[in-house]
C-alpha cells in the first residue's frame, strides 16, 4: 500500500523509518511471549507434530543407513539425515503459519493489532520470530531423539547458539514465504493447497536426504536456489560437523528472511481490506 | 481544521473499493468527551468509516484528523491515542484473560515496571479480576467482549472506537459492557465513537448521532433533536427507518460485512 507523504512533515511526530526499527526489538518480544504461552497452555501440537520427524528418522533413516545406498563418506547416514530432517520439520511448521494470519484476520484479530503502534513491518517480523520460536521447541524433541538413536552431535556451545540463530532464520523465511502466499491467495483453503504442493518440491528439491552432487543437473540448479538446501548446510555443519560454507549459508538465509519479511509486509495490507 | 476541542474531525471523507463507493464524502467532527454514535443499516459504510479513521485504511491528507493530527501522517501517534474493538469477538481463546491483555501492554509500549499493576487494575476495571487466570475460551460472550474492552483501555486511550461492541450479546451482557464504558469514560474523560444496529442503546447512551446509509451522513444530531425533528413522540426506530428506507438490512452491499456480523453473533451461541 502507498503511505501518502505530506509535502513537510511536522517535526517529531509524523512517522518515519526510524520508528519501525525502533520499535522492532520490543513487538518481537511481544509476539514471541505470546507464542510461547500458547506453546505452554496446549502442547498437544508439540506432540503430534514430532510424529513425523521420528517416522523419518525411525523408519527411512534406520532402512537407509543399513542399505547404504546414499554415499555420504564416513559420516554415518542417520547423522547425515538427522540435521536434514530437523530442517524439514522447521520447513512443515513455518509454511503453514500463514494460516494463522488469515485466522486472525478473519477473527478482527489482525485490526487490532495494526490499530497499536506497531508497524506492518514489526508486525511480520515478529510473527516471523514466533514461529521460529515454535520450530525452536520442535528443534529439542528432534535433537534429542537424535540423540537418542545415537547421531553424535557437537557439544560446542557456540555451535548451539549458531544452530538457533540458523533455524530462526530459516524459519522467519519460510513464515514469511507463507504470509506472502496468504497475502495472495487471502482464504485457508487455497493456502492450505498451495502450501502442500510446495512442502514436498522444496524438501526433495534440497539437500536434506541426499547430498547435491547424487542430483541431476536440473535438481541441483533448484537446489541451489532453495534456501532450504542453506539452511541444511549450516545445520549440519553445525550440528555434525561435515565441511559446509557457513559465512554463505547465514548470508542467503539473512538475505532471504529480510526479502520474505518484506514481501509479506507489502502484502499484509491486502488483509485487512 | 485543527480545533483541539475535537476528538475526530473528517473532511470530505472517501472510500472506494474497487468501482464500490463505500464513503462517499463525510463531514464529521467528534467533540471531546462525547459518546459518539454512528447508527446505519449493513453496509452503509459504518465499518469503512471507522477503519479510514483508525488507519486501517489509507485516508488521503487532510480528509480524517485525530486530535489535531492528519491520521495520513502521523499513524503510529494517532494509533498511540485510539483503543479499538472491532466487531468479531478477537480475543484469543488460546491465551488467558491476563495474557490476552498483557499482549495490548506491550504493544502500547506501557513501561516493564507497571505492566504488571496496570494489567491487574484495567481487568478489575472490567469485572474480570477472578477470571484473569482462566483461558478466554472458557469465557462467556460478555466476558469476552469485557476482556477486549480491557484490551483497549490498557494504553488509557483518549479515544476508544467500537465497532458494534455489543452484538449478540444477550441485555444483561449489553448493559454489563456499557455500564464499564461509562465508568471509565466518567473517569478519564474518553471520547467514545461507536458504530450500533441498537437504536435503544443509541437512545440510551450517545450524546450524538450520526445516521449513515450509502455512504453519505442523513441526519445528524442529539438523539432528542432526530426524534423532535421528524414528528413529537417519534422513536429513534422510526427516525432510523425514515432516512435509511424501510428495511434494516440493504442487501448485497456488503457482503462481508453481513456475513461477519452472523459469525461474531453465532460463535457467542
Amino acid at each position: 500500500m502507498t503511505h501518502a507523504v505530506p509535502a513537510v512533515p511536522p517535526a517529531g511526530s509524523a512517522d518515519s523509518s526510524w520508528t519501525t526499527w525502533r520499535l522492532l526489538p520490543a513487538r518481537v518480544v511481544a509476539m514471541c511471549v505470546v507464542e510461547l504461552q500458547k506453546i505452554r497452555h496446549d502442547r498437544t501440537e508439540l506432540y503430534t507434530r514430532a510424529i513425523q520427524p521420528a517416522l523419518w528418522l525411525l523408519i527411512f533413516g534406520e532402512t537407509f543407513s543399513r542399505l547404504r545406498a546414499i554415499p555420504t563418506g564416513k559420516v554415518p547416514y542417520l547423522d547425515y539425515l538427522a540435521p536434514g530432517i530437523l530442517a524439514q520439520s522447521t520447513l512443515f511448521i513455518a509454511i503453514f503459519y500463514g494460516i494463522q494470519i488469515i485466522w486472525d484476520r478473519d477473527a478482527g484479530v489482525l485490526a487490532k493489532l495494526l490499530v497499536t503502534p506497531t508497524p506492518r513491518a514489526a508486525l511480520i517480523t515478529g510473527k516471523a520470530f514466533a514461529a521460529g520460536m515454535r520450530a525452536l521447541t520442535q528443534a529439542v524433541a528432534i535433537l534429542v531423539l537424535s540423540a537418542i538413536l545415537g547421531v553424535t552431535l557437537t557439544l560446542n556451545p557456540l555451535r548451539w547458539l549458531g544452530v538457533i540463530v540458523i533455524v530462526m532464520l530459516g524459519t522467519a523465511f519460510f513464515s514469511c514465504l507463507s504470509m506472502t502466499i496468504a497475502g495472495l491467495a487471502m482464504s485457508r483453503d487455497r493456502l492450505m493447497g498451495i502450501g502442500q504442493a510446495i512442502t514436498m518440491p522444496l524438501f526433495f528439491g534440497s539437500n536434506a536426504l541426499y547430498p547435491i552432487g547424487l542430483m541431476p543437473g536440473w535438481l541441483r540448479v533448484i537446489s541451489h536456489v532453495n534456501p532450504l538446501s542453506y539452511e541444511v548446510d549450516a545445520l549440519r555443519h553445525l550440528l555434525i560437523g561435515t565441511p559446509g560454507n557457513l559465512p554463505l549459508d547465514f548470508a542467503v538465509l539473512l538475505v532471504a528472511a529480510a526479502a520474505g519479511i518484506t514481501a509479506a509486509s507489502a502484502l499484509l495490507g491486502r488483509l485487512v481490506r | 481544521m485543527s480545533d483541539e476541542k475535537y476528538a475526530v474531525v473528517c473532511r470530505g471523507l472517501r472510500h472506494a473499493f474497487g468501482g464500490a463507493v463505500a464513503v462517499d464524502g463525510i463531514d464529521l467532527d467528534v467533540a471531546e468527551g462525547e459518546i459518539f454514535g454512528l447508527l446505519g443499516p449493513n453496509g452503509a459504510g459504518k465499518t469503512t468509516a471507522i477503519r479510514l479513521i483508525t488507519t486501517l485504511l489509507p485516508a488521503g491528507p487532510g480528509m480524517v484528523e485525530v486530535f489535531g493530527r492528519d491520521v495520513s501522517s502521523h499513524r503510529m501517534a494517532v494509533r498511540r491515542t485510539i483503543g479499538y474493538l472491532p466487531q468479531q469477538l478477537s480475543a484469543d481463546g488460546a491465551l488467558t484473560g491476563r495474557e490476552n491483555v498483557e499482549l495490548f501492554a506491550r504493544l502500547f509500549d506501557v513501561p516493564r515496571a507497571e505492566r504488571k499493576e496496570r494489567v491487574r487494575e484495567v481487568l478489575a476495571a472490567v469485572g474480570l479480576a477472578d477470571a484473569a487466570e482462566r483461558r478466554a475460551q472458557t469465557y462467556s460472550g460478555g466476558m469476552i467482549r469485557r476482556l477486549e474492552l480491557a484490551q483497549a483501555l490498557i494504553s488509557a486511550p483518549k479515544l476508544l472506537i467500537l465497532d458494534e461492541p455489543t452484538i449478540g450479546l444477550d441485555p444483561v451482557a449489553r448493559d454489563g459492557v456499557w455500564e464499564r464504558i461509562q465508568e471509565v469514560r466518567r473517569a478519564t474523560g474518553m471520547t467514545v465513537l461507536v458504530t450500533t444496529h441498537y437504536m435503544d442503546e443509541a437512545d440510551q447512551y450517545c450524546n450524538r448521532i450520526a445516521l449513515m446509509h450509502r455512504g453519505r451522513i442523513k441526519a445528524l444530531g442529539t438523539p432528542g433533536e432526530l426524534k423532535a425533528a421528524l414528528e413529537p413522540g417519534a422513536t429513534l426506530e422510526e427516525v432510523f427507518r425514515t432516512y435509511t428506507g424501510d428495511q434494516l438490512d440493504e442487501p448485497g452491499d456488503n457482503f462481508r460485512d453481513a456475513r461477519r456480523t452472523r459469525r461474531t453473533a453465532s460463535r457467542l451461541g
